[in-house]
């Protein structure tokens, strides 16, 4: 298990990361294990008639990967808030980027607090952004 | 009738359990299976003693429906969400959910006026501690608000 502690600071950028290109079973799978059916998820008709060029992927989706740079630090404190306003479709075969910077640190009881700005890229548009606070422990705040 | 009349409307508490299964089939399906999300030996000698969920594992609750609306938001246009945690989620836990529409407003858009609806949903121990807070803002066109207006 990754025991990374994290050691940011201010105005430091989140090393950006590109993920695979989406595929249909991914989001087969995100809506049997979200229990979101909506078809235009995964039926290429529905999203049709949904005015859409095809399958999209479900905004939760997109919002959980945005959460995928803290995975390796949660030994030492988790995601305690998430805020994501979602501005654009991402179609399968879209290789979605996300990253993010420190935009604040605040002490508070349990630790200290990190505020990330964050945002997810298909290469063409900005599909989501927003912020992680990411609550370190006391223990590992340095 | 505007959505407005349903702000302040609640839906009746469900319970719902964090179910091993359910998280490891979630971590999966968003590329992140972390073994304190996945694996049970390495979680119980971790800090957290036990497995915990991913950020955004609460959206696959039940939360109810609002009467007359349903599960407010859903099926309709995902403009924005957030959640706030008091503390981890632990897997095993049994959960009080419901959901509130906290308010709806509408702005002009290009083929008419688009409907926003506000709802939190609120997940509770059951001897009543809080544990998250989500805000979801839906969007509507209005082809979807007529159908729910008529």
């Amino acid at each position: 298990m990754s025991v990374a502690k994290p050691a940011w600071n201010v105005g430091d950028e989140l090393e950006s990361r590109t993920l695979p290109p989406v595929t249909r079973l991914q989001l087969i799978k995100y809506a049997g294990a979200s229990g979101d059916y909506n078809p235009i998820h995964t039926v290429d008709e529905a999203a049709e008639e949904a005015g859409l060029d095809g399958v999209i992927a479900h905004g939760m989706l997109t919002a959980a990967t945005m959460g995928l740079p803290f995975s390796p630090y949660l030994e030492h404190g988790y995601v305690r808030g998430l805020e994501v306003r979602f501005s654009g479709m991402v179609y399968v075969g879209d290789e979605v980027t996300i990253g993010g910077r420190v935009s604040e640190r605040e002490e508070s009881g349990e630790g200290c607090v990190y505020t990330f700005e964050v945002y997810a890229n298909n290469g063409e548009n900005t599909v989501a952004s927003g912020t992680v606070d990411f609550l370190v422990f006391e223990d590992s705040c340095s | 009738m505007s959505l407005e009349r349903f702000i302040g409307h609640r839906s009746e508490p469900v319970t719902n359990v964090v179910e091993k299964g359910a998280v490891k089939k979630f971590a999966e399906a968003i590329g992140d299976p972390n073994p304190l999300y996945v694996d049970e030996e390495a979680a119980k000698a971790s800090r957290y003693g036990a497995l915990i969920s991913p950020p955004t594992f609460p959206r696959t609750f039940e939360y109810g429906e609002v009467e007359g609306l349903g599960p407010p938001g859903q099926g309709y246009i995902h403009g924005e969400h957030r959640i706030r945690y008091e503390r981890p989620l632990f897997v095993g836990e049994e959960l009080s959910c419901y959901a509130e529409v906290t308010d709806y407003y509408e702005k002009e858009g290009r083929e008419g006026p688009l409907g926003f609806l506000i709802s939190e949903r609120v997940g509770e121990s059951l001897e009543g501690e809080r544990i998250f807070t989500m805000l979801d803002t839906a969007v509507l066109t209005p082809a979807m608000r007529e159908s729910l207006e008529s």
